[in-house]
């Protein structure tokens, strides 16, 4: 049975349990001030499956991302990233053990050339110790097979025309694929994509879409947060709704437009017809 | 009153051997400690003097207060380098990178104000500064100190040679370290944190401990500089390491461009070159009576060869903001 098989047993209720979660979350809370932003019961995440993270402005998308991350720290509650302790730890640490995030708005690191971008992404690199890095026969065969690592992932992202240009010659779309492909040169379990789609021109749309699934095909774990319902329908197993903080839903994503808690969360309760979750309503969060 | 006067070799010969005197040797180590950190890291020093100074007091120590021999010596001031990183770089490199500029202006003006204080005389010997260390130096010096060196009509004396000599070796070695650490997977993560702290952290670097190695490297090569201001001027007095030293050396930087190895080097030997040739040409003139008294007269030619300096490096961030050896097409990746 499929990941995805698996998931259509689960009930569509908030904090269900799955039955192969790659990530596990309990309690966890997180306040600027009075406001809490983040408080979230209970979440599991499927292994090998697409899950979405939706919900209107506001909702505490991007910080319940920076927790789970390690780019911010909870004020309580704990994580459990495939059976290790994932709270309480550092950014760095969490991408090594193999949950690797993109940014909303796009980090290509615009003063180095596109390959070397890549060569970044790659983990246990012996040239990045101090004192390998001095004696480079410690580290040039290594660097060789991550090279042509980086230029297999350029050709399939349609990048390697790009290879030696400066990063900061590329358009969004192109800044995009290069963040997800250069997250794959850490060879992720799990990855997190904030917004894959923001900003990107509609014309790559397609493709990004396409490279999303195609992680998911190599057996990659992907949590995503995105405003376009086009988008998470397309692509996503499994939706999870966040609003004011916590977790008010969670199913398939063919019936999470007609949940009442959702149609409350993004219109208001008094509104009673079922929600046409488009990218008109939802869209347009840009922080 | 002609021009023909002017002694345009003496001129010549003075800016020529000022350009590769001990003092500009100073002035590089500095700028390669410099680019280190702000080229390459991104990482905002204002108190490289700060660093210079520890190198010089480290090494001086070593030998008036310790009596270790001459090598150890150096091996000090560098660790004395290395510790300052330490207490500048442990708090305040989890923060934005403002934090750190503030915190290093001040920290080098206090190890200054420490070294000249009383309380500290009987180690440091306040203002009078240290003086005693240099005998184990010229012992090992190959030169004769009362004879002359050199190439050609630039000359020094050996006592000074020697310093020209070990600085310009600590220049050639200092330039190689960071030409290989640059095109290692060291130097790639470095320069990524200087691109954006966040995208590395994402992909499993430890931005903190990179920005700290960095520091240390930048500032121990810094001490280098430091150390050799003391064998050249066989002297370390508190009010040579005077805060506005750092910004001659980011202005060596500037000149030279951002971000290039050996550009620091070119920046340093070119405002040497500068600053002697305005000055023994401004003299001259002067002396020559080309320029009355009225509006100028000698003693004011120190000053106004650093307004001349200052005019030319105006001029080269308007129409050469990259310096001389920058990259344009990299700087224009800024503004986009």
């Amino acid at each position: 049975m499929t990941p995805a098989e698996q998931l259509a047993e689960v009930a569509p209720e908030p904090g269900v349990s799955k039955p192969d979660p790659i990530l596990v979350v309990d309690d966890v809370t997180r306040a600027f001030g009075g406001l809490k932003a983040v408080d979230v019961d209970h979440l599991e995440v499927q292994r090998g499956v697409i899950t979405a993270l939706i919900g209107p402005n506001g909702a505490g998308k991007t910080t319940f991302f920076n927790l789970l991350t390690g780019f911010d720290q909870p004020d309580s509650g704990n994580a459990v990233f495939d059976g290790e302790v994932a709270s309480g730890r550092s950014s760095h640490e969490l991408a090594r053990k193999g949950m690797v995030r993109t940014f909303q708005l796009t980090k290509a690191l615009t003063k180095l050339p596109v390959i070397e971008n890549m060569k970044l992404g790659a983990t246990h690199q012996r040239g990045e110790h101090f004192f390998a890095a001095l004696l480079s026969p410690l580290w040039s065969a290594q660097e060789k097979e991550i090279e042509s690592r980086a230029d297999a992932l350029l050709e399939r992202f349609k990048l390697d025309h790009m290879r030696d240009e400066y990063a900061g010659t590329m358009s969004g779309g192109q800044r995009k694929l290069l963040e997800m492909a250069r997250s794959l040169m850490a060879d992720p379990r799990l990855v997190m994509l904030d917004e894959p789609m923001a900003g990107v021109n509609p014309a790559l749309t397609q493709s990004l879409l396409e490279h999303v699934k195609s992680l998911r095909n190599e057996g990659i774990t992907v949590m995503f947060v995105e405003h376009d319902m086009d988008v998470v329908r397309d692509i996503s197993d499994w939706v999870v709704v966040m609003a004011e903080g916590r977790i008010i839903a969670e199913g398939p994503p063919d019936t999470i437009g007609s949940n009442q808690q959702v149609i409350d969360a993004y219109l208001g309760s008094h509104h009673d017809s079922a929600l046409d979750l488009d990218a008109d309503v939802l869209g347009g969060e840009q922080s | 009153m002609t021009l023909a006067a002017i002694d345009w070799g003496f001129i010549l010969t003075q800016s020529v051997t000022q350009a590769f005197d001990f003092n500009a040797v100073v002035y590089a180590l500095a700028a390669i400690g410099l680019n280190v950190h702000f080229g390459y890291a991104g990482l905002l020093n204002f108190g490289q003097v700060g660093f210079v100074a520890m190198g010089a007091y480290g090494m001086g120590l070593s030998i008036t207060l310790w009596q270790l021999n001459p090598f150890l010596a150096v091996v000090v001031g560098m660790i004395f380098a290395a510790i300052f990183a330490l207490i500048l770089g442990l708090p305040t490199l989890r923060l934005r990178s403002d934090y750190l500029a503030i915190v290093t202006i001040a920290a080098a003006e206090i190890v200054r104000l420490i070294a000249r204080s009383t309380v500290m005389r009987p180690i440091t010997r306040g203002a009078e500064g240290l003086n005693e260390f240099i005998g184990p130096f010229r012992d090992l010096s190959p030169f004769s100190a009362s004879e002359i060196y050199g190439l050609g009509p630039i000359e020094w004396r050996g006592s000074q040679f020697f310093a020209v000599v070990v600085g310009w070796i600590l220049v050639g070695l200092s330039l190689l370290l960071v030409a290989q650490l640059m095109r290692s997977p060291w130097g790639r993560v470095v320069k990524a944190i200087r691109e954006d702290e966040d995208a590395a952290r994402a992909l499993g670097k430890n931005a903190y401990w990179y920005k700290l190695q960095a520091l240390i490297l930048g500032g121990v090569i810094g001490g280098l500089g430091g150390m050799v201001q003391a064998l050249g001027n066989a002297t370390v007095q508190p009010d040579f390491f005077v805060a506005p030293l750092t910004f001659f050396f980011w202005l060596v930087l500037i000149l030279g461009g951002v971000g290039k190895v050996w550009a620091p080097v070119f920046g340093a030997v070119v405002y040497w070159f500068m600053i002697t040739f305005i000055q023994n040409t401004g003299r001259q003139l002067v002396d020559e009576g080309l320029i009355p008294t009225s509006i100028m007269d000698t003693s004011q030619i120190d000053q106004i060869r650093f307004w001349i300096v200052g005019a030319a490096l105006a001029l080269l961030m308007v129409f050469r903001p990259q310096g001389f050896f920058g990259s344009r097409e990299e700087m224009a990746l800024d503004a986009r």
